[in-house]
């Protein structure tokens, strides 16, 4: 049988990956848009083993919303990546350094 | 339900004009979008109008406590109106001049200013998120709206992604406090939380990440590194938008989580909030001392004021609060002259953006270098304008709930910032003009400013009148 504390570690452990993920990728702005994927979707784990543990239905109802938002995040997350894609002819992280101070 | 639905009519009828207003868009061959101007502030005026005659005399919780009307939410929804209007005013300007007027433009803003709305009145962490990303979709889009532009796309790509981390965050913050208090509504957990069943530091866990969404969309530091490349990437438009009524917005949800939701945990968010509002103050005022773009100044200059604007919640009493919803506000009033006055200075392809293009103004044009010394006064602090009020309230609230030391740091950092105000009227009244040209703006966006601009003398004149206002909002506390 799993227990809560298993599924919680499970979700801080996939939410630990995707910030890590967001800070050292230095090459691929893709790379951060699945990063910030897999951080939603760990927080849904978390969501759902609650829900499932507490008897209550309002955290697997929240989970759904994150599911549409994540979506409608990650259309908007591509259509600017296409916009500068265009403008620049690359997508590396580490060249988007060109506003300093 | 029926009457539920009535609390809700200011959104409905948002909701209602933004659509209509795409398809209208959407038909629509002029290139000047006259019709699409019209229609949007036309929606704002409506729901305005919606916001002050539904107003509650009382709180009122409705849609099984996901939804909550009082005299907070009706002040915050009344002024986020009128700023946008005036953010519309400004932007149309700009977009006409600048050739970048699509009709999105302002349905984003519509569909922004309804994810506001929902902020101000969510009882509920789920409405509270959703309305962020509402809020927050339409931003990111709007930021990278001028297409063209490689600082905009960037800036548009860093925004999305810290923005969604911080999403992130406030997720797994909320995830938490669900999973520790069962509920998702901030009177159940509040009372589940007075019950004393649950551990505090499992609490206190999930509320840190709560306050680090929370603080990223503020733009605190240390999570501020979003906004100075936004503010300068974004077009000034969009900047303007952003620098105003968002603010007030995240000051609500601030104000929801924090004070309506985690009540109890006072103490240890007081602890958690200084940390920020110091780190805030310090790093916007010296930061913002090196800068040679005014954009990105004035964006180290937001990171300080929301340091001030934490100062008020640490207080942590009704009146406190009260001070920290004046700063907000006048913040936002402020905000909205200088980047106006940016506006007013660009031409076509040649944005003021930097602090020459300041330079000599004096000679250029007297009366708009006087109405801008108002603004760098009013964010200096200098009485009698508006921002030494603001500043003043929120200090005097600070010192009676006995934080002393912070007191004293928040006017360290607040004499620092002087420097970088005036050196913005130095250069307008000292310093020779780098070109003669005149200034072409038209005669109603020169009129608007120079109501903006004398607002925050007259305010700063009889503050009471503003700070009343704001206490009647807390006065259930």
């Amino acid at each position: 049988m799993i227990t809560l504390p298993e599924v919680l570690l499970l979700g801080t452990l996939l939410f630990c990956i995707s910030v890590a993920g967001i800070f050292l990728n230095r090459k691929n702005v893709l790379i951060l848009l699945m990063c910030i994927e897999l951080m939603l979707l760990s927080v849904n784990i978390n969501f759902i083993a609650f829900s499932h543990f507490l008897g209550d239905i309002h955290g697997q109802v929240f989970v759904f919303f994150i599911l549409t938002v994540a979506a409608a995040e990650s259309a908007i997350g591509l259509a600017i990546l296409v916009v500068m894609f265009r403008n620049r002819d690359t997508i590396n992280v580490g060249e988007l350094d060109s506003m300093k101070g | 339900m029926r009457t539920d639905l009535i609390f809700l009519i200011p959104e409905i009828t948002l909701l209602l004009m933004a659509c209509l207003v795409l398809i209208v868009d959407a038909f629509s061959k002029d290139p000047l979008h006259k019709m699409t101007y019209r229609m949007a502030q036309l929606s704002l005026v409506l729901t305005l109008s919606a916001v002050i005659y539904y107003s509650p005399d009382y709180s009122y919780i409705a849609f099984n406590g996901g939804f909550i009307t009082d005299t907070m939410s009706t002040l915050l929804k009344s002024f986020i109106c009128a700023i946008t209007i005036v953010v519309f005013f400004y932007s149309y300007e700009y977009l006409k001049e600048n050739e970048l007027l699509k009709g999105e433009y302002f349905v984003l803003g519509l569909f922004a200013v309804l994810g506001m709305m929902v902020m101000t009145s969510a009882y509920h962490l789920l409405s509270i998120y959703l309305g962020l990303e509402l809020l927050s979709l339409s931003l990111y889009a709007m930021v990278a709206m001028q297409r063209r532009s490689t600082f905009a796309t960037e800036a548009a790509i860093k925004y999305f992604v810290l923005g969604a981390l911080a999403s992130g965050m406030l997720l797994y913050g909320i995830s938490m406090i669900y999973g520790l208090t069962g509920s998702l509504q901030f009177n159940d957990i509040v009372d589940t939380i007075n019950a004393g069943d649950i551990d505090r530091a499992y609490l206190v866990y999930g509320m840190i990440f709560l306050i680090v969404g929370i603080s990223f969309k503020l733009g605190a530091a240390p999570f501020h590194m979003w906004v100075p490349d936004v503010y300068q990437g974004a077009p000034t438009s969009v900047t303007l938008f952003i620098s105003s009524a968002p603010k007030l917005a995240a000051f609500a949800m601030a104000v929801r989580v924090l004070v309506d939701g985690l009540l109890p945990l006072i103490e240890d968010w007081q602890s958690i909030l200084s940390l920020l509002a110091i780190l805030s103050m310090a790093v916007g005022n010296i930061i913002a001392i090196a800068q040679t773009n005014i954009k990105r100044m004035l964006a180290y200059s937001t990171i300080a004021h929301i340091g001030y604007l934490f100062l008020g919640l640490i207080a942590g009493t009704a009146s406190g609060f009260a001070g920290s919803m004046f700063y907000i506000i006048s913040y936002a009033l402020m905000s909205l002259g200088t980047f106006g006055m940016i506006i007013l200075l660009g031409r076509y392809d040649l944005e003021a953006d930097r602090l020459d293009d300041f330079k000599g103004l004096s000679i250029r044009n007297s009366w708009f270098a006087f109405i801008m010394l108002f603004l760098m006064f009013s964010m200096a602090g200098v009485p009698p304008f508006l921002g030494f009020w603001s500043k003043w309230f929120v200090l005097k609230e600070l010192i009676a709930s006995g934080f002393v030391e912070l007191a004293v740091i928040a006017v360290i950092f607040s004499i620092i910032g002087v420097y970088y105000y005036l050196r913005i009227v130095k250069l307008m009244y000292f310093d020779e003009p780098e070109t003669m040209s005149a200034i072409k703006a038209s005669q109603q966006m020169r009129a608007v400013l120079t109501v903006n601009g004398l607002l925050i003398l007259l305010i700063g004149l009889a503050p009471d009148s503003l700070m009343h206002i704001c206490l009647s909002a807390f006065s259930g506390l």
